[in-house]
């Protein structure tokens, strides 16, 4: 039973960051809509991430092994923005 | 339709172990592990699509922002808020999977499929709405841009398309693979291997949203 609690409240949450994100693009210029969309956008992810795909009680390996993968993602978009936005 | 039995360990860590494995946690683990090995594949497919999506982001920000204003965001929001809700009941669906609760595992991955199958028509009416405002420069259509810089615009929605086109064909293999495993889920014969089935079908769908929240949040709220 409180697992089901935490997923409601888990999924309420995705629902207010949404639309903290959406309200924040119409309300706010550059940079903090853009501040605000990319914190809400990771808030959702690591939350998906660690409730409804259980990362949570998974095994230390897993963990790491989808740690390695978002971490590999971070480096591919930054090491080529670095690039762009330093010319 | 079979009623609930009592068990106390959970339904997905019984049933006879396979051969190559010594425990069931093995074998439970190693499941797990397999699909994330997957999933990063897929992550690897759409990182490199998120990152020259960002990189032209950054080159070209004027026309990019302008041409996502053509998006309709309220539409991409309600699907956010769908595809939010599918993922709730996924997770749901494995829950009572393991409390081996038949009847609430079958309808809530019936719900599941419901939800997905709604994001599915809402994004093909987003389509054709764009098609009709000629905004689909696929397959040879013609592209006609009201704004500035049609160039930058092309270069947007072609992808906008393919980002969005690849997302929804994971939608429907999920779609596919959730149906599979509701036709069984009814028949409830094996139910230590369907709580299995359903954990791991429940990381795909979850993946899934992951993606579609960084599609939303990288075309749809780039508008500024």
């Amino acid at each position: 039973m409180r697992v089901v609690t935490t997923l409601f409240v888990t999924w309420l949450c995705l629902l207010v960051l949404l639309g903290i994100s959406v309200t924040s693009v119409v309300m706010l210029s550059l940079p903090w809509s853009l501040v605000a969309v990319a914190a809400c956008a990771l808030s959702m992810i690591l939350l998906i991430l660690v409730l409804f795909m259980d990362l949570k009680h998974s095994r230390g390996l897993t963990r790491v092994y989808a740690t390695g993968a978002t971490l590999w993602l971070a480096f591919l978009i930054t090491l080529t923005l670095a690039d762009y936005l330093t010319r | 339709m079979p009623t609930a039995t009592k068990t106390r360990k959970p339904l997905g860590d019984q049933g006879p172990v396979a051969e190559q494995f010594e425990t069931m946690g093995q074998q439970r683990d190693a499941n797990r592990l397999g699909m994330w090995m997957f999933l990063g594949t897929e992550l690897l497919l759409f990182g490199g699509l998120f990152g020259a999506f960002v990189t032209y982001r950054v080159i070209h920000a004027e026309g990019f922002a302008e041409a996502a204003g053509h998006l309709d965001l309220t539409l991409g929001a309600l699907n956010t808020a769908l595809l939010l809700t599918s993922g709730l009941t996924m997770a749901l669906t494995e829950q009572m999977s393991r409390a081996a609760r038949p009847k609430a595992t079958f309808w809530l991955l019936v719900a599941t499929i419901a939800i997905g199958a709604l994001f599915i028509v809402i994004k093909g009416h987003e389509w054709y709405k764009e098609y009709q405002e000629q905004l689909m420069p696929v397959l040879g259509l013609p592209f006609s841009y009201p704004g500035e810089q049609p160039e930058q615009a092309e270069l947007f929605f072609n992808f906008y398309f393919v980002m969005t086109g690849l997302h929804a064909l994971h939608m429907l293999v999920g779609l596919g693979v959730l149906g599979v495993i509701a036709t069984v889920a009814w028949r409830w014969r094996n139910p230590p291997r369907i709580a299995r089935q359903v954990q791991i079908s429940g990381l795909y769908w979850a993946f899934v949203d992951v993606i579609w929240v960084i599609v939303f949040s990288l075309l749809y709220l780039s508008r500024v």
